[in-house]
């Protein structure tokens, strides 16, 4: 199976026809909603927060960010922003009517929100994008390096995030927590069903300097 | 985009990060939507903090919304008064003043639909359309 990272650019490959394709697919859809309860469960969220959802495509984990916590959703319901580089993306979001905030952006650009804006942030299945380069002028260290810088900076003290990524490999793995280690953050990789077909791996970064109480 | 939004957003230029003139985005040609949502005043509680009331004052008047208060209000405000039982709901669970509204319409409720945003720092312009602001970056920006 070739990754689609390999093939093309995210805003090229998530064109209109693989953006129905991956928000239709209900398989892709229960996928989804799992990892993005299991980040929540890692965020340790007890109130209604302010959330940064990066890469947030169709609004498939923003849709659950939005729900109360009686619904299962801890500490919610939340207010999110989400940013995507794909606009074919986000006009499902749009027809769909989510309530989050949406930004045509790339990650891999930085963060443009002022310092200890968000409570939380998650990513699901987007941050192995990073790891591209598609110009000459840009190397995957140095989208890595203004991602996870920006995002430092505007997570509030204590604040947590959870990214949710495909690593191509064990190298790409240490490279994308050394570069979330280097900005700041600390950071621990977590693998469910580590070995199988269906291994997920979690970056869970925390920023020190506040009370973890959510 | 939700007038919250706008109160934590920065330009995305580089040069602008240390400029404080990069923070507001200033809204031009903006049409408006009032988008209606639940209070959620735990929600307001915790984020109270983190405002920036002055900027979302001048953003208020730049967009030609009524005068907000000169000062961001208090966070015991947003929460109903409690004499003679009233102004608490089922199992003591708190309920919003007109503060709390006031500022939910503001903050959660007012969108821009459409316009642009402006750094005043350096003059760029992102565009906002049906809500979604463009941030990306020509590679020479970034
Ligand atoms: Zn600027």
């Amino acid at each position: 199976m070739s990754r689609p990272e390999d093939t093309l650019p995210p805003d090229l490959f998530y064109n209109d026809t693989e953006s129905r394709k991956y928000t239709t697919s209900s398989r892709i859809q229960t996928i989804q909603a799992t990892m993005t309860h299991r980040a929540l469960s890692l965020l340790h969220l007890t109130t209604p927060s302010l959330i940064l959802d990066i890469g947030c495509g169709s609004g498939l984990s923003g849709e659950i960010l939005s729900l109360p916590s009686s619904s299962g959703t801890p500490g919610g319901p939340h207010t999110w922003i989400g940013l995507d580089i794909s606009s074919s993306m986000l006009s499902i979001a749009l027809e769909k009517d989510v309530t989050g905030d949406l930004f045509l952006a790339d990650a891999g650009q930085g963060v443009p929100f002022r310092p200890g804006t968000f409570d939380a942030a998650l990513s699901i299945s987007a941050i192995q994008w990073l790891c591209n380069a598609e110009t000459s002028e840009e190397s995957p260290e140095g989208r890595l390096k203004r991602f996870f810088g920006g995002l430092y900076a505007s997570l509030r003290r204590g604040g947590r995030a959870v990214c949710q990524f495909y690593p191509k490999n064990d190298a790409q793995k240490r490279m994308v927590s050394a570069a979330a280690v280097k900005a700041g953050f600390g950071a621990g990789l977590l693998e469910d069903d580590p070995g199988t077909k269906n291994a997920k791996t979690y970056l869970v970064l925390t920023v020190g300097g506040g009370e973890l109480d959510g | 985009m939700k007038l919250l939004t706008l109160n934590f957003l920065t330009c995305a230029i580089k040069s602008c990060k240390t400029s404080p003139a990069s923070f507001p985005l200033h809204p031009r040609d903006a049409e408006l939507e009032i988008v209606e949502a639940d209070v959620n005043l735990a929600f307001l509680q915790n984020i109270l903090p983190r405002l920036m009331w002055a900027e979302l004052r001048t953003i208020a008047s730049e967009l030609g919304l009524p005068t907000l208060p000169e000062d961001i209000p208090e966070r015991e405000a947003l929460v109903e008064g409690r004499g003679e039982g009233e102004g608490e709901g089922e199992g003591g669970e708190q309920i919003p003043s007109q503060t709390a509204k006031d500022l939910h319409r503001v903050l959660l409720e007012t969108c821009i639909q459409e316009g642009k945003l402006v750094c005043g720092n350096c003059g760029h312009e992102y565009a906002v359309k049906e809500g979604v602001a463009n941030f990306l970056l020509p590679g020479h920006l970034v």
